[in-house]
């Protein structure tokens, strides 16, 4: 998956794997085009992608009439129905907006009517006592809720990867540890990109760049938004507390900001977050000691019994906001470039209905895409606790004592699945990558038990597959 | 959760005690069962290895055999493994037990094949681990070379001991005994140690030249990619910083529960491992408890003595009359105590082991019932945080079974 000069050059290079230039790359994928995905990190989903809340929005609540808004309803359609075929892990949990005083309890029903003018006519009001039946571990002071069917919790990363690997198998070219660093070019002609590993050359660019979407339009000259990284740390609770969670538990906006929510996962844990703090440092993924504290105190709040639970995990992601409360997508035929920006806190949920949307801002800059065709079709391994996972498969074990032993005990993950995702078409660069795409090391000792373990396994792959290239987190800890 | 359809079609057997964990606590239990007659006595272990934590302690401080030579680790683990198995008690390892199919029925997962196996009784033996970074809630960016002491074992047993595998300078955070293993197993390994942090006024740390910070906590790892440093606070509250590009998290330990808490079984408050009674059985009747799992980062012995006991008590539950579930007056704490054990006292006066939140200095103890005082006395000039007291029961005789809860209270 390296190199890539035999299809130089291309017609399309999408520059950026998180979840939108996955999705982007795999809706080109379709036709008979020479397409490269570029990405700077040795993995996909290595942004803002790979450390979000995880859940599959309805877009309920976005501000009705924007692009976002209409985006991310197709979106939750779209990507519930691949998910299905994909093997996608999907819970249908539903969503409850809390409401803890009663300037919130009365903002319930304009939440609904904006609801309904986004195109969603399920919600409904639930009083006190309904709310405490359907969701007995809320604290005290809960007054009543707005329900809303349909918000999920989805695995973000088997999506990105799913994206990516049928992009592979359809004839995209994955180019990892690429960055971007100068795009150039005579007018009219191809756009001459030079990056880390050597220059590349396409008629059409995508801009996927998350994060750094402004950026990389600076590159082509372009001047349009500023990106302001806002972080969102979020805590993890061990499985037990799945059994506190029946929804997810969603603040009700206000003029005090948004609050942080409560939600399962798919993995059968339960998050609490995320804080909501502007930053400058694009890189600024850490944890800090305030942010733990303050989601504790609100957690307890909202599930008094959570902060009795163990922490799993802790973490933190960057949403790409623009100071606009919708998305930044643009085509510039005159440059034959689109832009993908801005993809703030929804990008997950709204990937497949954005990547259409950017096969018709390609169009307008003159994109010819010729005849669609199948897509190499792909079944991803599962990591969902409500679908059947290897160590509970006879038939698997049976087939292969492999998937019989577990190396990750906490998530109970066997060496069978580590094995097939480091063989996988779009295969781990490290550790980190493994453990997006089994859970290995995922859990209560976060590898504490496991790590060494898989360490060997992963070399013994490269050794075996006679790779010489390390991955950043391949090496020595 | 469970899941309809053919694939999890699971071979049916029964055994007469069930023990998962072939640890310390598991494989006393085990022999001494086998010993007794108990019948098919097993012990389930997803390791490939038997011997629980202590097979990884390269180090001495596990007792001495009979001709008074000290044992290590995997020694001490080796014998319990032979004890056991010579005994008559069936040890699989790399056999996961994974979630219950019934009260007594276990669902176990292995290269052989899925079972559900039925037992008579069933020990709990699932041992304890040190919490991880996100457990102790230690912010900072998220960088390689923050490891447990349980992880930095791992790693020398599988690589060897090699500074390539673990890094150049490292701090060791905690001030049991743990905390010294890890600083010679450091050394042995050729990584430099630059400081031991322990927020206890002194250190079990008796490791040579390494400068010992106490009363000092960590407070955020700094670092992109790989650890560059360790933010810490003293007493005097001002943060500094100490450059490592390893941090070893020891002590802090947790309970195994998930399998017990899959079973429904009620937790004890402070320690978190399942409830039990003197006798160590648990809140459902022909379950039972024992070694780390109750009490996290206590010596070998205690475990396997602990193992020994609860065999005493599954003995009786196999000899019949209608079995019972754990009984008792609730024991609770008062002060800054992190656990007492057993959390349920029976009928009869029985000993009870304790651990303080943060090390004390001539604690007062004080045990009472209802407001009254069953006992009180300094028994410890120093308490410390991460070693166990063991209260006679003379300390709880004259407990009212018709009362309410029995209190342990502890002030300085
Ligand atoms: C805390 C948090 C919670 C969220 N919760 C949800 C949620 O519940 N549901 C939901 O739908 N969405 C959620 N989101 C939003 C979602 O995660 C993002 O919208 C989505 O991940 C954006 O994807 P992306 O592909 O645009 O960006 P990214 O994933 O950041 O990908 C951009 C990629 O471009 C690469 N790149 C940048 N510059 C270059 C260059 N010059 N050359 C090569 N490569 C380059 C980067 O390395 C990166 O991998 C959340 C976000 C955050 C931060
Ligand atoms: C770093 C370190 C240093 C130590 N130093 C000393 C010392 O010097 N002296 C001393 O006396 N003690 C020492 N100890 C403590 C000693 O190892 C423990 O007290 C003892 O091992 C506890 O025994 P146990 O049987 O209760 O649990 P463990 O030894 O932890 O055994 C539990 C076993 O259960 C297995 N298990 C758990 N869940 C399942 C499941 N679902 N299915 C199947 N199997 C399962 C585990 O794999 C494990 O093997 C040390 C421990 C550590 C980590």
């Amino acid at each position: 998956m390296s190199g890539g000069a035999a299809d130089d050059p291309y017609d399309v290079v999408v520059v950026g794997a998180g979840v939108v230039g996955c999705a982007v790359a795999r809706a080109l994928a379709r036709y008979p085009l020479r397409v490269a995905l570029v990405e700077a990190a040795d993995d996909v989903g290595e942004g803002s992608s790979k450390a979000n809340t995880a859940i599959l929005h309805t877009g309920f609540d976005a501000v009705p009439g924007t692009l976002e808004a209409g985006l991310v309803r197709a979106g939750h359609r779209l990507l519930g129905a691949y998910a299905a075929e994909a093997g996608i892990p999907v819970e249908p949990v539903g969503a409850l907006l809390v409401a803890w005083d009663e300037e919130q309890r009365a903002a319930l029903p304009g939440l609904a009517a904006k609801a309904a003018r986004n195109g969603h006519h399920t919600t409904r009001l639930l009083g006190a006592a309904e709310l405490r039946r359907r969701e007995p571990h809320l604290g005290p002071g809960a007054l009543g809720a707005l329900a809303v069917p349909g918000e999920s919790v989805i695995c973000p990363w088997t999506t990105t990867l799913a994206y990516a690997t049928q992009a592979v198998r359809s004839g995209v070219r994955l180019l990892l540890g690429r960055r971007v660093t100068a795009v150039s070019g005579a007018p009219g002609g191809p756009h001459r990109l030079s990056t880390t590993r050597g220059p590349l050359t396409a008629r059409f660019l995508v801009n996927a760049c998350g994060l750094y979407a402004d950026r990389f339009d600076a590159l082509l000259g372009v001047q349009d938004f500023a990106v302001t990284p806002r972080r969102g740390q979020l805590l993890v609770y061990d499985k037990p507390a799945r059994a506190l969670v029946r929804h997810i538990l969603l603040p009700v906006p206000g003029p005090l900001g948004k609050g942080v929510l409560v939600a399962p996962t798919v993995y059968g844990n339960v998050l609490l977050g995320p804080t909501a703090e502007d930053l400058t440092d694009r890189t600024a993924t850490g944890t800090t000691a305030e942010g733990l504290a303050g989601l504790r105190e609100q957690g307890a709040r909202i599930v008094p019994a959570l902060v009795g639970e163990e922490v799993t995990a802790a973490y933190a992601g960057l949403r790409a906001a623009t100071g606009r409360e919708d998305y930044r997508c643009a085509a510039r035929p005159a440059l034959r470039y689109v832009t993908v920006g801005g993809i703030r806190s929804t990008g997950l949920s709204a990937s497949l209905a954005l990547a259409e949307h950017v096969l018709g801002l390609l169009a307008e800059c003159g994109l010819r895409t010729g005849p669609e065709r199948p897509l190499a079709p792909v079944r991803m391994p599962n990591l969902g606790e409500a679908f059947p996972r290897p160590y509970r498969d006879a038939a698997a074990v049976a087939r292969d004592p492999g998937f019989g032993t577990v190396v990750c005990h906490c998530e109970h993950v066997t060496r069978g699945e580590v094995r097939a995702a480091l063989a996988s078409d779009v295969p781990p660069a490290g550790l980190d990558g493994l453990r997006r795409r089994t859970r290995a090391g995922a859990g209560r000792c976060q590898g504490g038990h496991c790590r060494p373990a898989l360490q060997a396994l992963f070399e013994e792959h490269r050794r075996s597959a006679g790779r010489r290239r390390y991955g950043k987190d391949g090496g020595a800890r | 959760m469970r899941h309809e359809g053919t694939r999890e079609e699971r071979a049916a057997r029964a055994v007469d005690v069930l023990v998962v964990g072939a640890g310390p606590a598991g494989l006393a239990a085990a022999a001494r069962l086998a010993a007794a007659g108990a019948g098919r006595v097993e012990v389930l272990e997803r390791e490939p290895e038997a011997g629980g934590a202590a097979r990884l302690c390269a180090h001495p401080g596990f007792g001495a055999d009979r001709r008074g030579r000290p044992l290590d680790g995997p020694g001490y683990a080796g014998r319990a493994v032979r004890a056991a198995v010579r005994a008559g008690a069936a040890v699989r390892t790399g056999v996961s037990v994974t979630g219950w199919a019934g009260p007594l029925v276990l669902e176990t997962t292995a290269p052989t094949g899925l079972e559900a196996v039925r037992a008579r009784a069933v020990v709990l033996a699932t041992g304890a681990r040190e919490r991880a970074r996100p457990a102790r809630l230690l912010p900072g960016t998220r960088v390689r070379g923050v490891l447990t002491a349980g992880e930095l074992q791992r790693t020398v047993a599988l690589f060897g001991p090699r500074p390539e595998r673990i890094g150049q300078r490292a701090v060791v955070a905690g001030d049991g005994p743990e905390a010294g293993h890890a600083v010679r197993l450091l050394r042995r390994a050729g990584v430099a140690v630059v400081a031991v942090v322990g927020e206890g006024p002194r250190a079990a740390v008796r490791a040579g030249g390494v400068p010992v910070l106490a009363e000092t906590a960590v407070t955020e790892v700094t670092g992109r990619g790989r650890l560059a440093g360790v933010a810490v606070r003293g007493r005097d509250g001002r943060p500094r910083t100490v450059g490592c590009d390893t941090l070893v998290l020891t002590g802090d330990w947790v309970p195994e529960h998930a399998l017990a808490r899959a079973g429904g079984l009620p937790l004890a408050p402070g320690g978190r491992g399942p409830l039990v009674d003197g006798a160590l059985r648990t809140a459902v009747p022909g379950v039972f408890a024992a070694g780390g799992l109750l009490h996290g980062g206590e010596p070998a012995a205690r475990a396997a003595a602990e193992g020994r006991a609860v065999a005493t008590a599954v003995l009786a539950h196999l000899g019949g009359g209608a079995p019972r579930a754990a009984e008792g007056l609730p024991v609770e704490t008062s002060g800054p105590l992190r656990w007492v054990h057993p959390g349920l006292l029976g009928p009869a006066p029985a000993p009870l082991l304790l651990q303080a939140e943060h090390t004390l200095v001539r604690p007062l103890l004080t045990v009472r019932q209802d407001g009254r005082v069953l006992h009180r006395g300094r028994p410890a000039g120093v308490l410390p945080a991460w070693r166990s007291l063991r209260l006679d029961a003379r300390w709880t005789r004259g407990a009212d079974p018709g009362g309410g809860p029995v209190v342990v209270d502890v002030r300085e």
